[in-house]
């Protein structure tokens, strides 16, 4: 296989004394998804906070496009093409939809933002609708897809979402979900780290299963739904 | 009537001053929660360049219009500059500290920068030239002085301009995501330090901007004319809601208002204590104050 687009080596990362990550490693590969899944406090948001250094790993080495960029400010990520989605939206609360949507296309400065804006406007015609109100007062399913509109006014190539369909009802559970596999078909390589591990590994190609700090399992997303381990811890059955 | 004219003129001219100032405080606050206790020093340092250059000008034979115009850019240029040395110095290594380091911290340069305006300008009155802004408009007993004109219609204009900037433009856009939450704020790249250093540059510059009106108006600064103006002008941060941009400036023109009118009807002796009536009432009654939580959306 080729190189992957992105790279976790033996990533360690915690908060003060709490070790959160023990050393992971997650390889994804260029229009992968994969999918991230495990316990509540397993480290999975730490994983993606690590990634795009909000969390700075203690040791370890991520790679993305063959470069090393642990020591790459947070900020500088979007441009670079790696975009996250946080746990919990985190919506600009009391910016309005539209000016949400700008700020994922704060650092761009080409004529095509609006192209882009009218897009994620026929992907959730919702946002259009409401455009002018302010982010804080939109339902969590619109906020939601909010959060995913402003994802993708910056273009990502390599798209973290981070439990998108927490505390949503099940009928916007898969409209997200169609959206995010139309997201992958475009050419985005996705990352998803759910707690709802049934939903989450249909769709994905491969799949790690984080447990406290340390993955425990990797392995094709379908193997993964037939594992019976697996389906006993995660899938309740 | 005419006595309540001219208090209502006098009230919208300190409004003014305490409005610039209270802007500072409140973007300060909205975009890392500090008071920042220094930042009255910016208000006398204004004064002091102000003074300063506004006299070497006038020196050289330039006309009102250049005195008044470059000492403003400049003041407001030099304490843009000071605030942001002074946030790199003093609030930037304590980012992730407790809130009560930072407001120590602002504490400590407060006392630093009016000791350094004493040690170097000395501990007594500078004067303000006072030819350039005499006479006003005289219509029976009111009177509306020049200066009581330039004072508020260059507040105006600055407030127009910083609700363009903070409302309108891709920095203020910046500066809003960052006050709301810094980490999201990152996550669509945006550089925090950058835009907080920003935001104190602003207020400093407003700050400064109505050093410049006091000294005039009042015809002399001094190295601790901070304090006062500071504090009131943090309670018209605070009565206003605090972090809300409008409420900032509501907030400095009913101080002011009430200042005056106060002074004019009931004591003026007493004129310093109802800001501070005001400021105990609203965290008694209304610690949000009036464009406080869910009012209104023009917080920064």
């Amino acid at each position: 296989m080729s190189e992957p687009i992105l790279e976790l080596r033996d990533i360690k990362a915690g908060y003060g004394s709490i070790k959160a990550l023990k050393g992971i490693n997650i390889k994804v590969y260029e229009g992968e998804i994969v999918s991230i899944i495990g316990a509540n406090g397993a480290g999975k948001s730490t994983t993606l906070m690590t990634i795009c250094n909000i969390v700075q790993a203690t040791s370890g080495d991520i790679f993305y496009k063959g470069e090393r960029i642990n020591n790459i400010v947070s900020d500088k990520l979007p441009k670079m093409g790696l975009c996250q989605v946080p746990e919990g939206r985190r919506i600009f609360p009391r910016l309005t939809i539209e000016e949400n949507l700008d700020m994922g296309a704060f650092f761009r400065n080409d004529k095509e933002i609006e192209d882009d804006k009218e897009r994620v406007f026929g992907m959730f015609p919702i946002l259009r609708e409401r455009c002018k109100q302010a982010g804080g007062t939109l339902s969590g399913g619109e906020q939601q897809m909010l959060a995913i509109g402003r994802a993708l006014m910056s273009r990502p190539k390599v798209l973290l979402l981070d439990e998108p369909s927490l505390g949503l009802a099940p009928l916007i559970v898969k409209q997200i979900f169609s959206i995010i596999k139309e997201i992958n078909s475009l050419g985005t390589t996705i990352i998803l780290v759910e707690q709802n591990a049934k939903v989450a590994l249909s769709m994905a190609n491969r799949g790690y299963v984080l447990e406290t700090g340390n993955v425990v399992m990797e392995d094709e997303a379908k193997a993964l739904l037939n594992n019976p381990d697996i389906q006993k811890a995660y899938l309740g059955e | 009537m005419e006595y309540f004219l001219q208090q209502l003129i006098n009230g919208i001219t300190l409004g003014s001053v305490y409005a610039l100032i209270a802007l500072g405080y409140t973007m300060v606050y909205g975009i890392i929660q500090l008071i920042n206790f220094a930042h009255g020093e910016f208000f006398a340092a204004g004064g002091y360049v102000g003074v300063i250059f506004m006299s070497y000008l006038l020196s050289q034979g330039a006309p009102a219009w250049v005195c008044l115009s470059g000492s403003l850019i400049l003041a407001m240029a030099y304490c843009a500059m000071l605030a942001v040395a002074v946030e790199k110095v003093a609030y930037k290594p304590l980012r992730n500290s407790s809130r009560l380091s930072v407001l120590l911290s602002a504490l400590g340069m407060s006392i630093f920068l009016q000791n350094g305006l004493m040690l170097t300008q000395g501990v007594y009155d500078k004067a303000y030239p006072t030819e350039l802004t005499q006479g006003g408009f005289e219509m029976g007993n009111v009177m509306l002085s020049y200066m009581q004109l330039f004072i508020v219609s260059l507040t105006a204009f600055l407030l127009v301009a910083l609700n363009v900037l903070v409302f309108k433009t891709r920095i203020g856009k910046a500066m809003r995501s960052t006050a709301q939450d810094k980490v999201m704020s990152a996550l669509v790249g945006i550089n925090a330090n950058r835009t907080i250093s920003i935001t104190f540059a602003i207020g400093a510059a407003l700050a400064a901007a109505a050093g410049i009106m006091v000294g005039l108006y009042y015809g002399s600064v001094r190295y601790d004319m901070g304090f006062v103006p500071g504090i009131k002008a943090f309670a018209a941060a605070v009565l206003g809601g605090i972090g809300n941009i409008t409420g900032a400036m509501i907030g400095g023109f009913i101080i002011g208002m009430v200042e005056i009118f106060a002074a004019g009807y009931i004591s003026g002796e007493y004129k310093d204590v109802f800001a501070f009536v005001i400021l105990i009432a609203v965290l008694y009654f209304r610690p949000s104050g009036i464009m406080g939580e869910n009012v209104d959306d023009t917080r920064v």
